[in-house]
């Protein structure tokens, strides 16, 4: 059983008042997410992550398609005891304190009076809210509203955890921060469903990662195959090179490029299918030396890049209907 | 059910840390003290005078409150988004809802009862050191204890509004939820006018389309005795029963239609 599974999950919006046309927010997205996993949900603005977030949390329905949570179907109650989910730029009540927020929320999972305490108290350390805790959440930042929406989707120990866009609004010390809580939690078996344009916490988080652009999945895997199938190449900078050496060793090594650094100082790339021995062999008879050899990965950025531009922009159903 | 009871007493603490609401029942109770003064001005009449408007400034204030917090209860929570982190704990819509209602109504038992003490006080005050002479020109003693049933119906009556205005709220924002409950308020006023009008209209139709109004409308003339509670008569206890029943169903009727819109509806 899947921790998260949808069946072509699919959400249009009506757009126009006067002629009424369905937009196409996300079109039959179907996922497999097993327990334990940290799954990055990717994709540019507008692409359908939040979209999919409250499809998932029953915020909205779905046009067509199914999801489950935990192998029942989503919104049930009690799927919704055993997860926790953060909201897009969160927004609680001005009127409550962040402790009053979290031992309210605490309550409605039927915690006892004690125990709501000792939750709220030990989550608002865990995010890093302060002597702030008593204050009025209306006097509260962007980032501390967030840290406070991230430590209400633990209240009860959640089985699964959704966060839309978790790192938004936070300093650099708070990002890393919530990285580690990620990783804490996955640690402690927690499946963690996160959406983010932020490539570099996919990155240092995800085992696996889905692509999103204009509403449609472009592509999903483990992040090593996302990107071992697109290893560039390998990159050589050496020193002492002179330029008939490179100019010898170009016609003859298959060099794809040659950059100047400085004085007969150069980085020279090499297609993965070249071998980078024998050219380093030849520039060293050469009486060149070594600087550094380095394999060329694409990063996600690059790759990530490529495939949203590849996908369709079309977005209104009148033209794909005919 | 027992986050029914969470939400509710949240509704409540939202109201009580409102200042709005405050400036409310602070305006409402210093009318009620006023009354004493006006009542100084008319001799013969003071006691009716200050039950007249003891009794309306209650009504009306808490007309004002129960539309006021009635139509933002679900309107807020869905504008500001408070509503995505509550219902992804584990609650039901519905109990979303009747957690709002009873809150409110909780609310406003609250405030009616600190109106009423206020209402008593002075009614207290007025009748203190009054000679047995001037007391028995009185249709209905001071601190009159039937005063209570008129204020209960008025209870009552705040129960259906805050249910119309809820359900309103439900679908849309607050100055269209607030103009449709006043005028169904008001509408609801004239039912009785409603009723009478087959007997002035030729056509059959008309008639039907009156009939069907008058019983799909609330009819909240049904709730208000106090002229007749000011006037020392007495209201049948079987009147007073019927009321309160009819005052529970009609809210229900209408929540019911309160959660099946919302259950269905999507949270932009
Ligand atoms: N209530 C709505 N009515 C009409 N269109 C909507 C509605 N909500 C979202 N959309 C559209 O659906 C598309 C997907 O929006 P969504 O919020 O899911 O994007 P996202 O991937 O979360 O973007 P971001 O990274 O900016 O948060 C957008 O083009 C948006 O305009
Ligand atoms: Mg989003």
């Amino acid at each position: 059983m899947d921790a998260i599974r949808t069946e072509a999950l699919t959400k249009h919006f009506t757009v126009g008042f006067w002629r009424p046309r369905p937009y196409l927010a996300l079109e039959a997205l179907t996922l497999q997410i097993g327990h334990g996993e940290v799954f990055g949900f990717l994709g540019p603005n507008g692409a359908g992550k939040t979209t999919t977030l409250k499809l998932l949390m029953q915020l909205i329905y779905p046009t067509s398609g199914h999801a489950e949570i935990l192998g029942r179907p989503v919104g049930d109650v009690e799927v919704k005891r055993r997860i926790g989910y953060l909201p897009e730029n969160p927004y609680f009540y001005d009127y409550l304190t962040a402790e009053e927020l979290l031992e309210y929320f605490s309550a409605l999972f039927g915690h006892s009076a004690a125990e709501r305490r000792r939750r709220a108290s030990a989550l608002l350390d865990e995010v890093g809210i302060g002597a702030e805790r008593r204050l009025q959440l209306r006097k509260f930042s962007k980032g501390m509203l967030q840290r406070v929406g991230i430590a209400q989707a633990l209240i009860n120990d959640p089985e699964v955890v959704f966060f839309d866009e978790p790192m938004s609004g936070l300093d650099p010390l708070g990002r890393r921060h919530i990285r580690e809580l990620i990783l804490r939690l996955r640690d402690r078996g927690c499946t963690v469903f996160f959406s983010s344009h932020v490539l570099s916490d996919a990155e240092a988080l995800c085992s696996r990662v889905a692509i999103l652009a204009n509403g449609r999945l472009v592509s999903q895997g483990a992040l090593s195959e996302i990107l071992a199938v697109t290893i560039r190449g390998w990159e050589l900078v050496v020193s002492g090179l002179t330029e008939t050496a490179l100019a010898h060793a170009q016609s003859s090594a298959g060099i794809r490029g040659a950059t100047r650094l400085g004085p007969e100082r150069y980085a020279l790339e090499l297609p993965m299918t070249v071998p980078p021995e024998h050219l380093l062999a030849k520039l060293v008879a050469a009486g060149a030396t070594l600087v550094s050899l380095n394999p060329l990965h694409d990063t996600l950025e690059d790759f990530f890049v490529r495939q949203v531009a590849a996908a369709p922009e079309e977005r209104g159903l009148e033209s794909t209907r005919g | 059910m027992r986050a029914i009871g969470h939400i509710a007493v949240n509704v409540f603490r939202e109201s009580v840390r409102d200042k709005v609401l405050y400036s409310i029942v602070a305006f409402a109770v210093m009318l009620i003290a006023v009354s004493y003064l006006l009542a100084q001005l008319t001799a013969g009449q003071d006691l009716k005078i200050i039950k007249d408007l003891g009794l309306a400034s209650i009504a009306t204030f808490g007309l004002l409150m129960a539309i006021f917090i009635g139509i933002g209860l679900v309107w807020k929570e869905v504008e500001r988004r408070s509503i995505y982190g509550l219902l992804t704990k584990p609650i039901r819509r519905w109990e979303f809802i009747l957690g709002k209602y009873v809150g409110l109504v909780l609310t406003l038992l609250v405030n009616v009862a600190v109106m009423t003490a206020a209402f008593y006080a002075v009614l207290a005050y007025q009748g203190w050191g009054v000679d047995e002479l001037a007391r028995r020109a009185w249709p209905a003693p001071p601190m009159d204890p039937a005063l209570l049933s008129a204020i209960a119906l008025i209870l009552v009556e705040l129960m259906l509004v805050t249910g119309i205005a809820l359900f309103f709220s439900t679908f849309s924002g607050p100055f269209l939820s607030a103009v449709l409950t006043l005028g169904l308020w008001v509408i609801g006023h004239f039912n009785t006018d409603l009723r009478n009008f087959e007997n002035v209209v030729e056509s059959r139709a008309a008639a039907w389309l009156a009939r069907g109004l008058y019983y799909a409308l609330p009819n909240f003339d049904t709730f208000d005795i106090k002229a007749q509670v000011v006037q020392g008569q007495h209201v049948a206890a079987s009147y007073i029963a019927l009321s309160v029943l009819y005052g529970m169903v009609y809210p229900a009727l209408v929540l019911t239609g309160a959660v099946a819109i919302f259950s269905r509806r999507d949270f932009k």
